[in-house]
């Protein structure tokens, strides 16, 4: 594998600020040199309970452009909605002998929470020689525990998203919960396209993961609050709040999960860095969040923030705003919310590759 | 004796598809239509507070979920009894056009050019090959502008979803569709980049889309005659063109009708649309309106073979999508076609002009536009009983939504899609869906790589996120509307 960008350089590359949109465009030509050479592991990508957004927010990528991605990048032997081939020649060729060639080196991609009700037959994917159908269930778990690793793209697979949402009809579960084996979440509904290209960059480039948080997240795009460089915020500060959609003011009431979301979009914008959620005026909703769909419209009254922490946005505003911290809680909520306690971030400590 | 052959997965479509067909004498005599993903969405909705429909909804499909997010507030509208004023009109338009755009492109190229363009003479890897083996007719020099527009396309799509992010904040779901309109604020530099950008797809689409169908249709002539299914044609309207009226009786850029088959028309009349489910995975054999809810799943039912329910228009089959609003709205070109409008490659054609009616328009409202004033109208979710309906034109056809607010919460939730009345399975009466009707007749000449039947799903633009969505928890009636 070629070595000419560090880790660290990488990291630097990735980092949220406002002039890394086109991040993913300086991995290109060392991913390029590895699929030239024939040695760039294979990509499966399958679909579930989904809805499609995460493989239509992977062609909203800009740099590297989906063109280069497609023919360059990565080399995808399998994805419902692009490949040539359909039916049983594509489930043969594209999958099956591709996992069993290169069993253990292959990544696979799964798009869409696994629904396990009914013995899985509320998403079949394929037909057996037999003709009984093949569950989606089952492609996961087979396909899934002979990868090198399972990425999982979006917040369905990654955490059960809107379809495990309510009363879970189908009984649909992340694909952590049924597959024992390396794996990465990559939420949002759907993800930008440069955390679902810039962490496959990440592991065919280095044959590694990269730093995860407790939410297996990649913490080069998911280890910021919204809240922290939120356009609005000077608002919240001021404690002027909009009341109505499209009202200036900050959109906490209106139902905005900036305060507790983990993501980079504030930053890194989207759609080519035309606009995003709350810069359209439209509150976050809060969907990289293990917790997502929440009540999307109504102000929250309690935040979880850690296994059996909660805390109000107030307590939050509190730390953030620079006011006085008041008990424990609020101290704590604050450090997490900045940083200031969980794992140190590794830059200091990681040598170069 | 016919031959049995099965499709499954098809692929290069949004969702979950397998079709089986019987094949006698080189010619399909019999087919299946299965949608095979479940998820129950408008359960999910069911108790939670009913603005997070337009947010829930979208998620039936990340290809189109504007059409959703647009049905879904206008429902939340009507239930609240506001309309957007004139800048969320437009701009709510504005939004489903360059949605408009983005998936007609996506799916003519990407979807199904494979089908007729042989990429892998150009590119030859994954993910082109592998790829089923038949004769490819384009000469080589159409050929390889064809694979050029493939790739040009992926930008294009890209830019049209830029175009959307522009007033919707970003794409896939879209943000800013909120009750009573839109929460973005119309400015000169936004005008100026949706502009910009509208030009360059203006020019795509006149003049390498258009163009390209119409080279394919000249060496695949034949596919201007298989195909045609029920001839059936409905649309329920979109992109209302006027304020101060409800989105129904608002004129709009593709007007709502139904011409049937005989080349009679009908004024729509939703009273006149059920629900069948005899051969779907669903519990309790009854007919529906789309506005009572029905049925639980059954995966082992006997004899049904779809999650797809069956919609019927006064016991008819019919076809929704931009063959139906083209023919709906006589559109000359596609009229000029007669008979073989009512095809594999009709349908393609039908859908490229209509991209280039729906970018030229939004070239006029994006300039309506008023800057400074209103884009939303302010509500309050009623604690009393409400209901509200909502109908537009998805990119892939007509679609509605119907919602039940009960205590300020959502009591039922009902969305009637537009691959549910193309790809849906038979009725009680034992009548095909519109797809499985059209792959009737179909050729096939090679059991083994029967590319002529994916050519004909295709056509169609399926959508089966979008067709497999519903359910209720009560095996009877919970709640009718009124409508009309």
């Amino acid at each position: 594998m070629p070595t000419k960008l560090s880790r660290r350089e990488f990291l630097r590359l990735t980092a949220g600020s406002a002039a890394a949109i086109s991040m993913s465009g300086f991995l290109a030509p060392f991913i390029k040199e590895a699929v030239a050479a024939g040695e760039a592991p294979p990509v499966i990508w399958i679909q579930g309970a989904s809805c499609t957004g995460c493989s239509i927010s992977l062609l909203n990528t800009v740099h590297p452009s989906i063109k280069e991605v497609l023919l360059e990048t990565i080399s995808l032997r399998y994805h419902p909605n692009v490949m040539a081939a359909a039916g049983d020649l594509a489930l043969e060729e594209g999958m099956f002998k591709v996992a069993e060639k290169y069993k253990g080196q292959f990544f696979l991609v799964v798009e869409g929470a696994v629904p396990t009700g009914a013995n899985g037959l509320f998403c079949t994917v394929g037909e057996k020689k037999d003709g009984t159908p093949i569950t989606f269930e089952s492609l996961v778990k087979e396909i899934g525990s002979k990868a090198k690793a399972v990425l999982n793209v979006g917040t369905c697979s990654s955490f059960g998203g809107i379809p495990a949402a309510g009363d879970n009809p189908t009984d649909c579960v992340p694909v952590s919960r049924i597959v024992d084996n390396t794996m990465i979440n990559i939420p949002g509904c759907p993800p930008h396209p440069d955390w679902i290209v810039g962490t496959l960059a990440y592991v065919l480039l280095y044959n590694s993961i990269p730093e995860l948080d407790t939410h297996g997240r990649p913490k080069m795009f998911f280890g910021g609050i919204i809240h922290d460089n939120c356009p609005r915020r000077q608002y919240f500060d001021n404690g002027i709040y909009a009341r109505n959609f499209s009202d200036p003011g900050c959109l906490l009431e209106l139902g905005c999960k900036g305060p507790i979301a983990h993501c980079d979009s504030t930053t890194r914008l989207w759609n080519g860095g035309t606009n995003w959620c709350i810069k359209a005026g439209a509150p976050c909703i809060g969907c990289t969040e293990p917790e997502f769909p929440w009540v999307i419209y109504r102000r929250l009254p309690e935040f979880p923030i850690g296994p059996r922490i909660t805390t109000t946005v107030d307590e939050i505003g509190l730390v953030l705003g620079g006011l006085t911290a008041v008990g424990i809680a609020g101290h704590l909520v604050g450090n997490i919310a900045t940083g200031r306690i969980g794992p140190k971030k590794d830059e200091e400590k990681e040598g170069d590759n | 004796m016919p031959q049995k052959i099965v499709v499954d997965p098809v692929t290069r479509i949004e969702g979950h598809l397998k079709i089986e067909v019987e094949v006698e004498g080189g010619k399909v005599v019999d087919a299946r239509t299965s949608g095979t993903l479940f998820r129950g969405l408008e359960l999910i909705m069911r108790g939670r507070d009913p603005r997070d429909a337009q947010q829930f909804m979208q998620r039936i499909c990340g290809v189109c979920p504007t059409g959703h997010a647009t049905a879904g507030t206008l429902a939340l509208d009507d239930a609240f009894g506001i309309a957007p004023p004139k800048n969320g009109r437009i701009i709510r338009n504005l939004i489903l056009g360059s949605n408009y755009i983005q998936s007609h492109v996506l799916h003519f190229f990407h979807l199904a050019a494979l089908d007729y363009v042989n990429a892998a003479a150009v590119v030859n890897a994954p993910p082109f090959t592998p790829q089923y083996q038949f004769e490819f007719k384009l000469p080589s020099d159409v050929n390889k502008a064809a694979v050029e527009a493939y790739i040009q396309a992926l930008v294009i799509r890209r830019k049209a979803q830029e175009m959307l992010a522009i007033w919707g904040g970003k794409m896939p779901h879209v943000q800013a569709i909120v009750p009573g309109g839109v929460t973005e604020h119309p400015d000169a530099q936004k005008i100026a980049e949706f502009k910009s950008r509208l030009k360059e797809l203006i020019d795509f689409v006149d003049n390498t889309y258009i163009p390209i169908v119409e080279a394919v249709a000249k060496y695949y002539p034949e596919w201007l005659e298989i195909g045609a299914g029920c001839k059936n044609m409905l649309a329920y309207g979109g992109f209302p063109l006027e304020d101060g009226k409800d989105h129904i009786s608002a004129k709009k850029l593709f007007p709502g009708g139904i011409v049937f088959a005989d080349g009679s028309k009908a004024v729509f009349d939703p009273n006149l649309v059920s629900e069948q489910v005899k051969y779907s995975w669903y519990k309790d054999e009854i007919a529906g309106k789309p506005t009572e809810a029905v049925v639980e799943p059954d995966p082992q039912k006997a004899g049904a073979y779809s999650w797809l329910k069956a919609p019927r228009y006064d016991g008819k089959v019919m076809e929704v999508g931009p063959l139906a609003r083209m023919i709906v709205m006589e559109e000359p070109r596609v009229k000029a076609l007669g008979a073989k409008a009512y095809s594999v490659l009709g349908r393609h054609y039908a859908r490229a002009i209509e991209c280039s009616i729906v970018a030229h328009a939004m070239d006029e409202w994006v300039t309506q536009l008023e800057i400074g004033q209103p884009v939303c109208t302010p509500h309050e979710v009623p604690s009393e009983t409400r209901q509200g309906v909502g109908l537009c034109e998805a990119a892939r056809g007509a679609l509605g939504h119907w919602h039940r607010i009960e205590n300020g919460l959502t009591r039922v939730y009902n969305a009637v899609v537009p691959t549910t009345w193309n790809a849906s399975p038979r009725d009680e009466k034992g009548q095909r869906g519109a797809m499985e009707e059209a792959l009737v007749g179909t050729p096939v000449k090679d059991p083994k790589n029967p590319v002529e039947l994916v050519r004909v799903v295709r056509s169609f633009d399926p959508c089966f996120g979008c067709a497999i969505h519903l359910m209720t928890p009560d095996k009877k009636t919970i709640a009718e509307f009124q409508i009309g």
